[in-house]
């Protein structure tokens, strides 16, 4: 009876995913295969302030076109506001959100299509403006003078003269003019706006862009900084940040000077988020651009009908049923012993940030760390919950050190280990040295690889980009994937490591 | 690899009974669920015995709290020997057995002393539920130690051997000593190195043993041939197997029994998701018999047709499977 009533639900649930993934497909027009080439992206700015009560008027810059990118398309989403924009000289587009009267907190929105052009077009660019000349003070005067002036004995015109300065800044010795100049610790941000200031100082118009780098799926995305210098009737970038002057195709100049990207009166506490994507919009859009109007209704109640921020975030949830259904599998028909239910899916996520290899490096290093941790802790005879907090703080703290060592070992990638779940980890080790001490070392590190392993395939498999993108556009594809996983409830067969466990009873 | 790959078949054939099919059409619908805390808490399970009549070891007390491991010394100090158990351990785990005393020192049966703040360790850590099912907090129980019986002393490596019974809805269908080997540490835990000699059900005679996935002759310890020992009050012991049904109302069982030399058969645990390796002790499959008893099971209305039963079906086929 509940086995009929099973494959009865397993079949309409897979049919109902089957059936509206079809219609989908071979109605709408969407697409199966992510686009080969991908040139489009969509930034979205997120404003958040709390309005006093009184009028509120906030303003944002806004991206202009720059050198290799261009706006397709931009709007502002922000209920009751009326919208203004002006060129703010020196700076760029400048868009004023203005209300009359507003209480609580308020969210606005700018989103904005940018697309690379074929041909790099510079002519249309801002005029010089009249920028005031910097002014450097006292010893401030001096140590600029004696930089600009090594700098200029060395260079024979205005383009070499600037790299020679942002070249002496970026290798300033510590106690020198340059360095005093930028004070201690300095960002890129500082030595973008000292660099300018040197620059212009020295008699060629420059200042400091703040940009973007255009990145796939971004939820939190940092401004970056470099130096335009006016030279030979047009401007010219010259970046301070060696990553920037790789991928300077896809740098998207927002807005210049020192000012901030955003400001708020009548209102306080003004936060920004800044995300970027690849967008899906070219190849969706041919397809909407047929459709009558309840089709239009069922595309802006999809996925793509969401804000950027949470279509990033649903790109990675969308995909960890995937996992999931890997795990169930490699569990109940092939019998691979792991610790903890899901953790190799946990495990799989952060590998998704951080990428294979440094992934499997970081979580053996913290896991092996955190077992020599654990069990000089076993001699201090802890009892359960003050031990495993023990764990948890030696765990963030291998964490800490790792990052910070990494970082000073040149590898970028080494921040994004914070991203590991750390109370995960924690129960992985002290799960593997209770395993260890009653069953010794060689189950510990059975269950300890098997979980590696099937982490690692169900990163694989969540990592595809075909999966990514089939879940996001087709997420009616889950429904499938919950008959599977339903089916494979009722599966009593032998799990292919009994076949081996139980061979001499296969005679 | 090829070659394990096809056994699939062949295991189909023996009736090998696979874990997911024991979850899937055992455990599951014969075990319900608010039955489990009755064989998964073991105070439970020997009050349960006890109201029934059923022998058991004795409760010398029950550490419930932390403030109560104050008290450990005081307990302990009438007992030259005893057992410190988890009340909701899993598989052996957590069980210390303390066989005598050094001085003021507990020897365990490993081997190894423990002094007075190890043992208070020990048991706190018991409490803060280490050991127990999900790790909830738990109480640790302090009973006789068995005095076992000699039969199995030439095939022991320390430690107190058990008889395990797997109950079908009150018919035993399938049986095996645990004997403790140097790598058990003294338990009787098949995967953590014990081995396991399958018994014939109708005389209560071992057969060949089971060492992880490998069938054994001897002891590999004591170098002792395992097969041809007689089980001491087989009889009895089979009608404490096919009692524990009523007792707890699991259709699917495993029953621990061990052999006192003084107090006859004890019950030590119930075990509501009995493991497989069984099989591989027995060198035949459950489900041929799980399906047999299934077929006959109307016939069978008291424990004595379930026994004789038991008896009569399951008797070793008398195979030489001795490789």
């Amino acid at each position: 009876m509940s086995r009929v009533h099973l494959y009865i639900l397993s079949g309409l649930l897979a049919a109902a995913g089957c059936g509206f993934f079809l219609y989908k497909l071979l109605v709408f027009g969407f697409p199966l295969q992510p686009e080969a080439r991908t040139d489009v992206w969509r930034v979205e700015v997120q404003l958040q302030f709390e309005a006093a009560g009184g009028p509120a008027k906030a303003s944002l810059y806004v991206p202009g076109r720059t050198g290799d990118l261009v706006i397709v398309d931009q709007s502002f989403v922000s209920p009751g506001y009326g919208i203004g924009t002006e060129r703010q000289l020196g700076h760029g587009m400048r868009a004023d959100y203005s209300i009359r009267e507003a209480r609580g907190t308020q969210v606005l929105y700018y989103r904005a299509v940018v697309q690379p052009v074929r041909v790099r077009d510079d002519t249309s660019r801002d005029p010089v403006p009249p920028l005031p000349p910097p002014q450097f003070e006292g010893a401030q005067r001096i140590a600029a003078e004696t930089v600009i002036g090594a700098a200029r004995q060395r260079s024979s015109d205005a383009v070499t003269l600037a790299s020679l300065v942002v070249k002496s800044l970026k290798e300033a010795p510590r106690g020198g003019e340059a360095a005093f100049l930028l004070g201690p610790q300095p960002t890129t941000r500082r030595i973008a706006t000292v660099a300018a200031q040197l620059i212009h100082f020295a008699g060629v118009p420059a200042l400091v862009v703040n940009g973007l780098a255009l990145a796939p799926e971004r939820r939190n995305a940092r401004f970056t900084h470099w130096v335009e210098f006016h030279a030979d009737g047009r401007w010219r970038p010259l970046y301070v940040n060696d990553a920037d002057r790789a991928a300077s195709h896809q740098l998207l100049a927002w807005w210049r000077g020192a000012v901030p990207l955003a400001e708020v009166s009548g209102g306080k506490e003004l936060q920004h988020t800044v995300s970027t994507s690849r967008s899906y919009e070219l190849a969706t859009r041919t397809a909407l651009n047929q459709q009558r109007a309840l089709e239009q209704k069922l595309i802006e109640f999809s996925l793509f009908g969401l804000p950027q921020q949470s279509q990033s975030l649903f790109r990675t949830l969308l995909v960890i049923p995937v996992g999931i259904l890997l795990l169930v599998v490699l569990r109940n028909v092939v019998g691979v012993k792991t610790f903890g239910t899901f953790m190799p899916v946990l495990i799989a996520l952060a590998f998704r940030q951080t990428g294979l290899a440094w992934g499997l490096l970081f979580f053996c290093t913290v896991v092996a760390l955190g077992l020599a941790a654990r069990f000089y802790l076993e001699r201090l005879k802890l009892l359960l919950v003050p031990r495993l907090a023990a764990v948890v703080i030696v765990v963030i703290l291998i964490i800490a050190m790792l990052t910070v060592l990494s970082f000073k070992l040149g590898l970028e990638r080494g921040l994004s280990i914070g991203l590991f779940p750390i109370v995960i980890m924690t129960m992985t080790i002290e799960r593997m040295t209770l395993v260890w001490e009653e069953r010794g070392a060689r189950e510990a590190l059975e269950q300890g690889l098997g979980s590696l392993v099937v982490g690692i395939l169900c990163y694989l498999v969540m990592n595809l980009r075909i999966v990514e993108h089939l879940l996001f556009v087709f997420p009616e594809l889950l429904l499938a994937v919950l008959a599977v996983t339903l089916l494979l409830g009722r599966y009593s067969g032998y799990r292919l490591t009994e076949l081996y466990r139980f061979r001499v009873l296969a005679r | 690899m090829m070659d394990w790959l096809r056994n699939g078949a062949r295991l189909e054939r023996n009736g090998v009974l696979g874990l997911n099919r024991r979850n899937a059409e055992y455990t599951l619908p014969l075990n319900p669920r608010d039955r489990y805390p009755l064989v998964d808490d073991k105070t439970l399970t020997k009050e349960l015995a006890a109201r029934a009549g059923v022998a058991v070891p004795e409760l010398y007390g029950v550490i419930e709290i932390q403030q109560q491991v104050r008290t450990l010394p005081r307990l302990l100090a009438k007992y030259r020997d005893f057992v410190v158990k988890p009340a909701r351990g899993s598989q052996g785990d957590g069980i210390l057995v303390v066989t005598g005393r050094v001085r003021d020192l507990y020897r365990v049966a490993d081997g190894s002393l423990y002094d007075e703040h190890e043992m208070d360790f020990h048991v706190s850590n018991v409490l803060s539920g280490v050991y127990s099912l999900g790790g909830q907090t738990d109480k640790a129980l302090i009973e006789y130690r068995v005095n076992f019986d000699p039969v199995f002393e030439a095939i022991t490596y320390r430690g107190v051997p058990d008889v395990r019974i797997i109950v079908y809805r009150g018919v035993p269908v399938m049986a095996m000593v645990r004997l403790p080997t140097r790598l058990s540490g003294g338990k009787a835990n098949l995967h953590q190195g014990a081995i396991g000699t399958g018994v014939d059900m109708a005389t209560g005679r071992t057969l060949t043993a089971v060492w992880r996935t490998d069938i054994v002759a001897e002891h590999p310890d004591t170098g002792n041939p395992v097969s041809g020992v007689q089980i001491p009050h087989w009889e009895r012991l089979l009608e404490l197997a096919a009692r524990s049904y009523e007792l707890t109302g699991l259709g699917y069982q495993g029953i621990d029994i061990v052999l006192d030399r003084d107090k006859g058969p004890l019950i030590l645990e119930l075990n509501a998701r009995p493991g497989l390796a069984i099989q591989m002790a027995n060198q035949a499959g459950l489900r041929t018999r799980l399906e047999l008893a299934e077929r006959e099971l109307p016939r069978l209305r008291t424990v004595a047709d379930r026994i004789a039963f038991a008896r009569e079906r399951f008797a070793h086929a008398g195979k030489s499977a001795l490789p």
